[in-house]
């Protein structure tokens, strides 16, 4: 290694970007930004450039956006090369290098996985392939299902009731399409905010005329003489008849790539420090592989220390950023991901925001407004602290609780707010569903010390 | 010209739906749908939407034909403030 290796690394090293979406991209123009100057390359499974995810379910759906144009645009040029259209099958630790499905090797010096996630498929592979079964994650995705939906089916079932399974469903009722969605818990939206703000997301859906169907699960797709869905068999016996099914039962992690690599990753993801250097098999930090995005599992300072795996956006964009950084920098200049966790959604014409962790709050007040009325903020707490906050319709105030969490707020809260209504002055369990159970919505695994332990002061970052 | 919203950053403040409606348009109180890829035409009004939102949530490329990239944001993580 030369004596002034980082130095060599920026002017000349080879950098590889495995996962061309919005992580890849944010993290390559980050490296530009930073000087790097060396070969940059990025691999991507699907034939385009990185596009946005966001509007496929919203936008597209609402007609507003062509499901072919919501590439994402660039902060500055990149001069990279691009292998689009090409997955990554292997990773060499030892060697550095990155096999692809053509069966070419792409060597590295630094490394950066943004794998993300892909839709998980419906469980039956046969009835999965039954004409009008269909996934939204991809541009792709987005095209068929528009189509489907464009040419008037006389009905669309959604399997499950998570964010994306909710937004399409309240796509298919702003286009006046019939719409059944069969959710295994006792309402949508459970799995990240609770059953008490589940049961708002019911009455959103319900007063929109969705036919919801809680505490169910889907026992079988049937088909037709010539293979096209015809109909939805459901744990309690019913049956609906559907020409278009939507499968949204969360996402599975693009990891399967790096089996035997000697990378630790897994189902869970992939898991990696604060500064996203990846942790081989042995709980060992990597120092030339790093990670970013749906597939990065790190630990946060702010919520003890647990490994967050975090489908969000913004986390995208903030990892990739410090990925990037970090990847060019020596030790003392590295910095730690410490973004504040935060995710919108938009259906029935609500916009539902959040920061902080929800799921691991045992206890919700509604601080602000009224869930009755569609616009509140709640609060989740913690071993008396404040973890998180979800808004509907009251976005401007997040900002204030996001605050309140990077202090460690106490909770319950305790100072006044303004539009407190008397069901807001007590704490309600936020009856969260058991976590040992599959849910849909941002995944917390649970490690690491008690939060309520605080040690530290936080500062969030500025950069 | 492509452009995306922060929608973490944006509060609802239509800044964008009243200076750019074919390309922005508020969808109940507060959400905001937008179009990710904005007709030629829509140049000059685009340009103003990025410029007067409160909260720079909005970036965008190709507003100029010298390349240069135009954001209403600062080159940071959403979540500096």
């Amino acid at each position: 290694m030369p004596a002034d290796y980082m130095g060599w690394l920026r002017r000349e090293g080879r950098i590889v970007i495995v996962g061309a979406s919005l992580a890849g991209l944010r993290a390559a123009e980050t490296l530009r930004a930073e000087g790097f100057a060396g070969e940059l390359t990025l691999i991507g499974d699907e034939p385009y450039e990185p596009y946005d995810r966001p509007p496929l379910s919203k936008a597209v759906l609402l007609g507003m956006a062509s499901p072919h144009h919501t590439e994402l645009p660039h902060r500055r040029e990149i001069d990279a090369k691009w292998r689009l259209g090409v997955a990554a099958t292997g990773l060499d630790l030892a060697a550095k290098r990155v096999r692809l499905a053509d069966g070419d090797e792409v060597e590295y010096d630094r490394l950066l996985i943004a794998t993300g996630v892909r839709a998980r498929p419906w469980f039956k592979e046969e009835e999965a392939r039954l004409d009008g079964v269909c996934l939204l994650r991809t541009r792709d995705d987005a095209v068929d299902l528009y189509r489907r939906l464009k040419a008037g089916p006389r009905r669309v079932f959604v399997i499950g009731a998570g964010f994306a399974g909710s937004e399409v469903a309240s796509a298919c009722r702003e286009m006046g399409l019939p719409v059944t969605v069969a959710e295994r818990a006792g309402a949508p939206l459970v799995g990240a905010l609770g059953g008490v703000i589940g049961a708002v997301a019911s009455d959103l859906q319900l007063e929109n005329g969705v036919d919801l169907r809680t505490h169910v699960t889907v026992t079988g797709l049937e088909g037709d003489a010539v293979g096209r869905v015809r109909a939805v068999h459901l744990s309690d016996e019913s049956v609906v008849e559907a020409d278009v099914v939507v499968v949204s039962l969360g996402s599975l992690r693009n990891t399967e790539w790096l089996a035997g690599s000697g990378l630790g990753a897994g189902p869970r993801g992939i898991a990696c420090d604060a500064g996203c250097r990846a942790f081989d098999f042995r709980g060992i930090v990597t120092d030339d592989v790093f990670v970013a995005g749906d597939v990065a599992r790190s630990p946060h300072a702010l919520f003890g220390y647990q490994f967050l795996s975090l489908e969000h956006w913004g986390n995208a964009v903030a990892q990739a950023q410090t990925a990037a950084h970090n990847m060019i920098c020596h030790g003392a200049d590295r910095r730690p991901h410490l973004w504040m966790p935060a995710f919108w959604s938009s259906m029935f014409g609500v916009n539902i925001k959040s920061v902080g962790v929800p799921p691991m709050g045992e206890q919700l007040m509604i601080t602000q407004g009224s869930p009755a009325e569609r616009r509140f903020v709640g609060v989740y707490g913690y071993q008396g602290r404040m973890v998180a906050a979800v808004s509907f319709d009251n976005t401007r105030w997040l900002e204030f609780y996001q605050r309140q969490i990077e202090r460690g707020a106490p909770f319950p809260v305790e100072f006044p707010t303004t539009d407190r209504r008397p069901e807001g002055r007590q704490p309600v369990d936020a009856d969260f569903p058991d976590p040992s159970l599959p849910s849909h919505g941002p995944m917390v695994t649970l490690s690491g010390y008690s939060p309520a332990d605080q040690q530290l002061v936080f500062h969030p970052a500025r950069h | 010209m492509r452009l995306v919203v922060d929608l973490n950053k944006c509060q609802g403040y239509a800044q964008c739906a009243f200076l750019a409606p074919d390309v922005f348009a508020m969808h109940g109180e507060e959400s905001l749908i937008y179009n990710p890829h904005a007709p030629e035409e829509q140049r000059e009004r685009l340009a103003r939407a990025v410029a007067a939102c409160p909260v720079q949530a909005i970036t965008a490329d190709g507003l100029d034909s010298t390349g240069e990239r135009h954001t209403g944001s600062a080159q940071g993580a959403s979540d500096a403030r």
